[in-house]
């Protein structure tokens, strides 16, 4: 089960530049390193982080292997309306997780 | 060719095929390429890009670093992406972020793998088609990705 955390501030004053974290559980395995037995231990990370605000998409990233693992992104957005805030992570072997927010702008 | 020639030439060709690959040549290209790729053929200059990471890292498997542009983030004037590489890891990309008008404020942070003692380096692209970068040189006690010492 894919565990994700996102931090939004609850509330906010109109345009606002608010600051978003984002965390995901993951090993980000980089596909470099090797088991005891010197197998290649296959790459499996997190490629994509999207975020989008009422439908329109404010942020995306592109993660590669060399981001740590459980990736935590943070990035900053302009709180324009009370509405809510979806996060998408993609990224090898299927790997799919959702977190939503919600955000009262007043 | 003469006997004395001939025994040179087999010398001189068994110390080339012993020499180790340069791995810091290669990496530097692979470096290189990577931001050519982002930048094509536009200029980079230093300057409005703040990079933050910490000079001395302990531990290269999480390493925080931010990435700070100065824009004022308006329709007109905003930062497209921000893109990170650093200079002796396997591969030379870290991250790219995409931003938007809507951003705000032009700053990203995130926990990265640093391979090595070397340079990390930070590319905003802005709307108006130029690039800005930040060169940091850190110094990486406990290297990520080579558990084993390879390189």
């Amino acid at each position: 089960m894919a565990r994700v955390v996102v931090n939004v501030p609850a509330e906010a004053k109109k345009g606002e530049v608010i600051e978003i974290r984002t965390l995901a559980g993951h090993p980000m395995e980089t596909g470099f390193r090797r088991t005891q037995l010197g197998e290649l231990i296959p790459r499996d990370i997190i490629r994509t982080l999207v975020c989008t605000y009422n439908g329109v998409e404010i942020f995306r990233a592109d993660l590669h292997p060399a981001i740590a693992a459980n990736p935590l992104i943070t990035f900053n957005t302009v709180a324009t309306e009370s509405g809510t805030l979806e996060f998408r992570w993609t990224g090898d072997n299927g790997y799919s997780a959702t977190q939503s927010a919600t955000i009262k702008v007043v | 060719m003469n006997r004395r020639g001939f025994l040179l030439l087999g010398v001189v060709g068994v110390a080339h095929a012993q020499l180790p690959p340069n791995i810091q040549e290669i990496r530097k290209k692979a470096l290189d390429e990577a931001i050519r790729k982002v930048v094509g053929d536009a200029q980079v200059r230093t300057g409005k890009v703040k990079l933050d990471v910490p000079p001395l890292i302990d531990n290269g498997n999480a390493v925080p670093l931010s990435v700070e542009v100065e824009s004022p983030m308006t329709e007109a004037d905003h930062v497209k992406a921000v893109h990170i590489f650093t200079e002796r890891n396997p591969q030379p990309y870290v991250l790219t972020a995409h931003l938007g008008a809507r951003a705000g404020k032009a700053r990203v942070a995130t926990r990265a793998r640093i391979a090595d003692t070397g340079a990390v380096t930070a590319i905003a692209q802005m709307s108006d088609g130029s690039f800005w970068s930040d060169t940091v040189r850190v110094i990486v006690t406990l290297s990520a990705c080579l558990e084993e010492g390879l390189i």
